[in-house]
């Protein structure tokens, strides 16, 4: 869900209108009618339910609210304040970066080498491509209990492969050194079939002809490779990174059936920790004020990559 | 490609890293996958001293108490009327909206147009709170709609975007031409653009589907009744009541993803189309 966002400078929305034949169009009378019946059912859910609670947010930060009755206890920037002070929300702000770094460094380059590997036609390619997307497809909450299996200190893969060499097995998930690396890489394991699937459809789409040139003119595969190819698919790497870092902000789902954020906080994301602080304990100004802060985190990031990588397209 | 490639030896080494590399990836999948579907057919004894391998006895009973108790169904029922009310209503806004813009010019347009997008920047659990009392409020929290209707909205302005992109293909010669026979707008749409758009249809449908099938903030968030959860909560609930006999637990998780990989199976271009049509332009 939280990996569409980038589409708005994908798709351009904002340099088309509608063609000219439409300003001629018949009838003020028909169009008014489409008007009037049409669009308000999506603009009212999409302002009632997206827009109002956003604005909504920046206002309960100021109280001092449980959520019930209405907010009366006025404390201005405070619950900012107590937010910067919890370590546990630096901790966790922490953790988005390290996803963001791994997603980055790990995924994106795995990602990238199994599309230029399967982009071809060959047997089994389609298969696995499929194979490799279908983590993509199951539910975080799925894929996060599954590898809570995995590392299970008692049951788990992981403590039968320490047991093969005659070692007691870690408690991978309970310990504050370990658990955020444990989930670093359910998230590879998670979401690189995304990004293949987004570099096999760029590749499938470019035009061959310059390749082939290349080869003719004598350049090597991977001379090929590394001056055209790669150059060509810089685009959708950028949007491929772009996909990686915000949905690493908004990272939750997988996290909860894995730690919920623990032990000690330590493997908290900025959702989880909005999640445990603010909507568990109804504690309304701090949770909004979190949300408030990773909202700015998000928007910030998102104008100003699109204004300074993704402009010319 | 060259035909150098296809006739190269199968020893060759590049190859042969290329293979390695492949299976190794391969086995990462698939091992947690294979796992969790064979741990659902060991007694929790054996899984304790063998959860790689095939079972030594299959307990096809761990599966059959699942399949046989209510639970396992309520919750894929639960699940299927949130999911289908998000996707119906999700379809017939965003088109509706997404054939105005496409085809309507009247004054403030692309503004709003704009407006909606914007939807696609907000990270729903920012304003999860707020959303929560503003469901309360209205008197939705714990029922189906308060989940599917924010679901709904969310999920509007991606929708929007790919069915207007796919309605302005559709010649507007044709509809000037259908107007001035004297049919009107909405039968235009009715008649002409819906039956032409099955496909961006189904496809908007699908990701819509999966997303609201595989969602747990928002229904964390809106519903407290056991009776109404969906299943990514009802198997954190599931989970928690039998915390370490993971032999059942597996076998719930694989009768839990197995309606998700079925649907992928079988809808895997529309759904591979939809998470790739506005990432990459042609």
């Amino acid at each position: 869900m939280a990996r569409r966002i980038a589409i708005v400078s994908a798709m351009g929305v904002a340099d088309e209108t509608v063609p000219q034949a439409a300003i001629r169009g018949p009838s003020w009378d028909g169009r008014f009618t489409v008007l009037i019946l049409f669009l308000p059912p999506a603009l009212l859910l999409f302002t009632l339910f997206v827009v109002l609670p956003i604005g909504e947010a920046a206002w309960y930060s100021g109280f001092n609210w449980n959520g019930f009755g209405r907010p009366t206890n006025w404390i201005g920037f405070d619950n900012y304040r107590f937010v910067l002070e919890t370590r546990a929300f630096w901790l966790a702000l922490r953790n988005n970066g390290l996803i963001i770094a791994v997603s980055l460094a790990v995924q994106l380059p795995l990602a990238l080498t199994l599309a230029l590997m399967l982009a071809e036609r060959f047997r089994g390619a389609v298969a696995l491509r499929m194979l490799f997307f279908m983590p993509y497809i199951l539910a975080e909450i799925a894929t996060g209990l599954i590898f809570s299996f995995v590392y299970d200190g008692d049951y788990g893969l992981v403590a039968s492969i320490w047991r093969t060499f005659g070692a007691e097995p870690p408690h991978l998930l309970a310990s504050t050194d370990t658990a955020i690396l444990a989930v670093l890489i359910v998230i590879v394991w998670k979401y690189f079939g995304f990004h293949m699937m987004l570099f096999i459809a760029a590749l499938q789409s470019l035009d061959k002809s310059l390749i082939e040139a290349a080869r003719i003119d004598g350049a090597t595969r991977s001379q090929a490779l590394r001056h055209v190819v790669i150059p060509l698919l810089y685009p959708t790497i950028r949007l491929s990174m772009f996909f990686a870092i915000v949905g690493s902000l908004q990272l939750f789902d997988v996290v909860m059936p894995l730690t919920r954020g623990g032990p000690a906080d330590s493997s908290n994301t900025m959702v989880s920790f909005l999640y445990n602080n603010g909507i568990s304990r109804m504690r309304v100004g701090y949770g909004s004020a979190i949300g408030v802060i990773l909202f700015v985190i998000c928007v910030t990031f998102a104008f100003t990559y699109q204004r300074w990588f993704m402009r010319d397209e | 490609m060259s035909n150098a490639e296809t006739v190269r030896a199968p020893y060759d080494p590049a190859v042969l890293f290329k293979a390695a590399f492949l299976a190794a990836v391969a086995v990462f999948v698939l091992v947690p996958l294979l796992a969790t579907l064979l741990g659902g057919f060991k007694s929790l004894g054996e899984l304790r001293v063998n959860p790689f391998g095939l079972p030594r006895h299959w307990e096809w009973q761990n599966y059959a108490d699942i399949l046989f108790s209510g639970r396992y169904w309520q919750l894929l029922r639960n699940s299927l009327i949130i999911s289908t009310l998000t996707v119906t209503l999700t379809l017939i806004t965003a088109s509706m909206a997404a054939f105005t813009f496409a085809h309507v010019k009247f004054y403030g347009s692309s503004m709003l147009l704009s407006y909606l997008t914007l939807g696609l920047l907000f990270p729903a659990a920012t304003a999860v709170l707020p959303l929560f009392i503003k469901v309360r409020d209205l008197g939705l929290l714990d029922t189906y709609f308060g989940v599917a209707l924010p679901q709904v909205a969310f999920s509007l302005a991606m929708s929007v975007l790919l069915l207007r992109r796919f309605f302005r293909d559709i010649p507007h010669e044709l509809l000037e031409a259908a107007l001035v026979d004297g049919c009107s707008y909405i039968k235009f749409f009715r008649y002409v653009t819906l039956p032409l758009s099955r496909p961006i249809l189904a496809t908007v449908g699908i990701i819509t589907f999966v997303n609201s099938w595989n969602a747990y903030l928002l229904p964390l968030v809106m519903l407290n009744t056991d009776a109404l959860y969906p299943w990514p909560l009802g198997i954190m609930v599931y989970q928690g009541e039998y915390s370490s006999e993971w032999h059942l637990i597996l076998a719930f998780i694989t009768l839990t993803i197995l309606p998700t990989i079925i649907l992928f199976l079988l809808a895997q271009k529309h759904i591979v189309a939809g998470l790739t049509a506005g990432a990459v332009k042609g």
